[in-house]
């Protein structure tokens, strides 16, 4: 892991821990985004955390990019000593997989797609080795799931699964994004998934849909009345299948105000999760069940 | 006060300075695209230079103003008129209540600045009026402004008439445009030869050019070099693990078409950016037209912040001149 500093223009400051995703690239990049935070240098206007990177948006007139790169740079170390731990929450998402809306849109983009004669959930099955769409859903929500960076859009969160690197499931993206996708879809693409928190065009193949808002401007849903966004790196997230009985009884909750999501604060270490992931997701599990 | 809005024009938007603070949840600071005519246009009218603006595009609105106001139109030339009357751009002048503002077509740029004294009064979504369509915030419901729409205005403090800012100090593109980019970021995925070829090249501006950000095409395609994609990364050589995206950063999905992300910038994703345009010419890029010839110029860190600080000069001339 070899970390790589770049300007972006006389703005912004990209600093890249890792070119492959792990864990580890995400745990050092958001500590790391963290002490820059921190620090307060003046003139720092956006601390973006990412996957396996971290940018900062800063104003040149009041402390120069050279400058600035150094007083980044020095904060390195900090990264490399901190303690890869994170208090945290973990959250119950229920996902309808293969529900009638995002199927609509997979047939009506179904040009743009690697594979038209098919689902996106039957191709991911397929090359991933399953041997059956029921199979690979299940391996989508078995283990949880960390939130890796919010973005792209409002409030929209990437997800990398809590499994060893061979368990990783790998999508590619459409061969060419689509115009639409609904709300709430559950997509996938590389090594990651996502909620799209807006309607609008994506690229993520999509799997199934949640009834539960992610992002309000309007802050009236109940879970999102403190701030419109739901989602914060470092958030972890199981989803939960539901059929379309569950899925209407939620979205009539969220809709009447009571709906309240499954929450429970957890700590994750890395180093602990790294010797016995299968221990350390039990655990987390048994907090979340608890709550 | 307000502004009754007969005719929306193709897509007209409340903008101001935009909304710092909130990228690292994918919220962009939005606001006007050319700053420097949005900040001109208020300071004719005797606003503070952040004042909320109305922001057009190709084509400008039709509004009816419900009381005696002073406003002055910038960026983009557009011929104009109040109730049939042609008034000039880049200067102020009075409407009376029951005038109508409308404009004829676009003459040359692409976005015109229309500040009214007091300034546009909705309510800000995090600290900013800017309309950012795709997550609901700002403007009207967070919306363009639509027919009928009545845009409430703020109380002035002063309402100076018949002042312009002379020709010289306006800014604008050039024709074959030039942006100036600094190379950087993912700028080591490219040859030698393609990093050359992107420079060397005309591009033009493509349809596909909004808010969001500008698509270029024309060029020769890039190439990049040949690596084992990191995992996570995609199979695509232009994707990278999906990361940060700077505003004004130039990403080229499948080595092809340049976009460079603008002020409702998604924050990230995976593909690959060679550098970004300078923070002094991100103003000229709003002003840039479909089928517009560019040519992208390479410059290093001094170039980029003297040209920064040359165009921090040319507000300060216009300041000077309207005190």
């Amino acid at each position: 892991m070899k970390t790589r500093y770049t300007f972006g223009g006389d703005e912004h400051i990209h600093v890249e821990m890792d070119e492959e995703m792990s864990l580890d690239a995400f745990f050092k990049s958001l500590s790391m985004s963290n002490a820059v935070r921190d620090a307060d240098i003046p003139g720092v206007t956006e601390i973006c955390p990412a996957n396996a990177s971290f940018q900062v948006k800063f104003d040149p007139d009041v402390t120069h990019p050279d400058d600035m790169l150094k007083r980044v740079q020095e904060l390195e170390h900090m990264a490399e000593s901190a303690e890869k731990r994170l208090s945290t929450r973990i959250i119950e998402i229920p996902v309808y997989y293969q529900d009638p809306w995002t199927h609509e849109t997979v047939m009506r983009f179904r040009e743009r797609h690697q594979d038209p004669s098919g689902t996106d959930l039957e191709y991911a099955a397929r090359i991933n080795g399953f041997d059956s769409v029921e199979a690979f859903i299940e391996a989508h929500h078995a283990q949880p799931w960390f939130v890796s960076m919010v973005g792209f859009v409002a409030g929209l969160p990437f997800l990398y699964q809590l499994v060893e690197r061979d368990k990783q499931l790998q999508v590619p993206k459409y061969l060419r994004p689509r115009t639409d996708t609904p709300k709430l879809t559950v997509g996938y693409g590389g090594c990651f998934s996502c909620i799209y928190s807006v309607r609008g065009a994506g690229g993520y193949q999509m799997f199934g849909i949640t009834p539960m808002p992610i992002y309000d401007p309007e802050q009236k849903v109940s879970h999102l009345k403190d701030f419109m966004v739901f989602f914060r790196p470092g958030d972890i997230v199981k989803w939960a299948p539901i059929n379309r009985a569950e899925y209407d009884r939620i979205i009539a909750a969220v809709e009447a105000g009571t709906y309240a999501p499954r929450i429970a604060e957890v700590d994750f270490d890395l180093e602990e999760f790294n010797a016995d992931m299968a221990g350390t997701n039990a655990k987390l599990m048994e907090a979340l069940n608890g709550a | 006060m307000a502004l009754k809005i007969i005719k929306p024009g193709l897509s007209t938007s409340i903008q101001d300075l935009g909304r710092p603070g909130y990228f690292h949840l994918g919220i962009p600071i939005g606001g006007a695209m050319d700053r420097f005519a949005m900040r001109a246009a208020n300071m004719l009218v005797g606003n503070p230079e952040d004042a909320a603006a109305l922001e057009a595009v190709f084509m400008g609105p039709e509004i009816e103003f419900t009381e005696d106001v002073v406003v002055a139109v910038t960026g983009a030339e557009m011929p104009m008129s109040v109730d049939g009357e042609a008034v000039e751009g880049w200067s102020s002048f009075a409407v009376n209540a029951g005038q109508t503002l409308s404009f004829g077509f676009l003459k040359s740029g692409a976005r015109i600045y229309i500040a009214v004294s007091g300034g546009i009064a909705t309510d800000p979504d995090l600290g900013s009026r800017s309309t950012y369509p795709i997550g609901a915030l700002g403007g009207i419901e967070g919306r363009p402004i639509a027919e009928g729409d009545v845009i409430p205005v703020g109380k002035a403090e002063q309402s100076p008439v018949g002042r312009s800012v002379s020709a010289a100090l306006r800014r604008g593109p050039s024709n074959p445009a030039e942006l100036r980019v600094l190379p950087g970021l993912y700028w080591n995925r490219l040859t030698e030869a393609a990093g050359q070829g992107f420079f060397d090249d005309t591009w033009t501006v493509a349809p596909e050019a909004d808010r969001m950000g500008y698509r270029f095409k024309g060029g020769r395609a890039l190439e990049f070099v040949d690596r084992e994609q990191p995992f996570g990364a995609g199979a695509d050589p232009s994707n990278i693990v999906d990361g940060c995206y700077s505003y004004g950063s130039i990403q080229v999905p499948g080595g092809t078409e340049p976009i460079v992300l603008h002020r409702d910038a998604v924050s990230g994703g995976g593909y690959f950016t060679l550098g970004a345009i300078i923070s002094a010419d991100m103003d000229l890029i709003g002003q840039l037209q479909p089928n517009t010839p560019v040519k992208f110029l390479k410059v290093d860190m001094d170039q980029a912040l003297a040209a920064r600080a040359e165009r921090h000069a040319g507000l300060q001339k216009i300041r000077e001149e309207l005190a």
